[in-house]
This record gives structure tokens, C-alpha cells and sequence, in this order.
């Protein structure tokens, strides 16, 4: 069996805490064990961030659609957006940062990416009718009720 | 934002009094902690034992706060939940700042037999 869920929220930070609050609050109402939805809410998080940061940059901020469907072993959140494309419709590889460097070089910033592909199993692109569609998958075991039931 | 400052021997403990330090409020945290920090003993304890979620604006605002102590000060960070301690982790961050698991932890003596 199938569950699905959906939220939408205007794409700034305020707005994004709140959205991807009530997502985590439904990953823990279907069963998902905690330390996989905090690892789904560090992705999902890095992802609207990057949404908030760079698509809608330079323009009134837009909406974000955020889906999910919980199936027995997986878990998919796409993350929808109208703002401006990936460079080149291609996602950023997500290297790990450099930290064996002196402290005021330390990086302030440029996780997000790596992070997203540490913690998902797959990450889907597509750019349709103006849009960015960001799929990602989790491997997830529901504990609780059976998924079957 | 709410930060609270303890003053013991030797060293400044900076309680973070929230639940998230994430993009809505990262600039905040680091301005607050600029603020703080602004004199007082080279070492500064964060303790994170209330923060539940941090992303990696909250990330690079931890490593903005020890950059700005500048030399000769040092930030440890005490109480880090298993969320922020998984975030540290992956970024490597971890082997940057002394993490130590709760505030007595950090505030122990270095050498017991001193």
C-alpha cells in the first residue's frame, strides 16, 4: 500500500521551516523511524533551502509543492518549484568540503548538496512546463502498523 | 534568537534557547554570537543541548562564530543531539571543533589527577 501526502508553502524561510515541519510531522505519523526522518528532513531542508537561495533569487518568491509517497520499503519527497533552472539542467555533483584547511578558510556554506546525495538513494532531475521537479528516495523500514495492513 | 551566558572558571558558556538552527535564522544566531562573544576568556562553550535540527546554514553559522572569536580563542561545542551530531558527522566537521557529549562533560577537568 501506498501513502501520500502533500504540502505547499510560499518559498521563503519562515514559510519553508513551517512546511517542512508539517512534512516531518507526517513521516512520524505514518511510522517512519526517527533517525530516518531526521535524515529526510536534512535533505528535504537543504533542498527547499537551495529553492529559496537560487531558483527564486532575483524574483518574488514563488511556491514550493512538496509531495510524498511512503511504499512498504522506500520512501519518494519530490519538491516542486517555477523558479530558474540548474545550470546547464544539471544538478551540482555535491563534493565533500574541504576541512583539512587553516580555520579562517574553513567553508561557511556549500554542504547542501553533498549532504542530499549522502542521504538519499536517489536523486531524480527534471526541468517540465517551467518547472524544477527534484525527486529523492529514502530506503525505509515503517515500524508501527504493518505497511501491508 | 536567545542565547544565554554563563560565565565560569576560564571559560564562557553559550546556551542556544531554541530548537532550530536553520536558514531562517542562521544570520541571526551569528550576529547574537558576535555579540556575545565580543570579549571575554579564549574559551567558549556552545552548548546545543535544546537545538533539535540544525541545516547547513546553521552549519556554516557554528563555523562563523569560532572564525570571528579570531586566534587564541577556541569554540567547543557540548550537548549535540543525535541530529546535530549526524550533521557534524557528515560534513566532517566533527574533527574541527571538540564536540564533548554534555555540558559537565566539557566543563570537566582536562586532567583528573591535576
Amino acid at each position: 500500500m501506498v501513502k501520500t501526502f502533500a504540502c505547499s508553502f510560499t518559498a521563503t524561510n519562515l514559510d519553508a521551516r513551517s512546511g517542512i515541519t508539517s512534512v516531518v510531522e507526517e513521516l512520524r505519523s505514518l511510522g517512519v523511524p526517527g533517525p530516518r526522518v531526521d535524515e529526510v528532513q536534512i535533505a528535504l531542508t537543504e533542498a527547499v533551502n537551495n529553492v529559496v537561495e537560487h531558483a527564486y533569487a532575483g524574483s518574488a518568491p514563488g511556491d514550493v509543492r512538496i509531495r510524498g509517497e511512503l511504499h512498504p520499503e522506500r520512501l519518494w519527497i519530490s519538491i516542486q518549484d517555477a523558479g530558474a533552472p540548474f545550470q546547464a539542467g544539471i544538478l551540482p555533483e555535491g563534493r565533500p568540503a574541504d576541512v583539512d584547511v587553516p580555520i579562517e578558510d574553513l567553508p561557511e556554506g556549500g554542504f547542501g548538496w553533498f549532504l542530499i546525495r549522502e542521504l538519499a538513494s536517489q536523486v531524480q532531475y527534471e526541468r517540465t512546463d517551467g518547472n524544477n521537479n527534484l525527486s529523492l528516495c529514502f530506503e525505509i523500514q515503517v515500524t508501527g502498523q504493518s505497511a501491508d495492513a | 534568537m536567545s542565547l544565554t551566558t554563563t560565565m565560569t572558571d576560564g571559560a564562557q558558556i553559550v546556551k542556544v534557547n531554541a530548537e532550530r538552527i536553520d536558514a531562517a535564522m542562521a544570520i541571526q544566531f551569528k550576529e547574537d554570537m558576535r555579540t556575545e562573544t565580543e570579549s571575554g576568556p579564549d574559551r567558549v562553550i556552545l552548548d546545543l543541548s535544546e537545538v533539535q535540527f540544525i541545516d547547513s546554514s546553521g552549519l556554516g553559522a557554528i563555523v562563523a562564530a569560532m572564525k570571528q572569536l579570531g586566534s587564541g580563542r577556541k569554540l567547543d561545542l557540548a550537548g549535540l543531539t543525535p541530529m546535530v551530531e549526524k550533521v557534524f558527522r557528515l560534513t566532517r566537521m566533527d574533527t574541527i571543533f571538540d564536540l564533548y557529549a554534555s555540558l559537565s562533560d566539557a566543563t570537566a577537568p582536562a586532567d583528573a589527577n591535576s
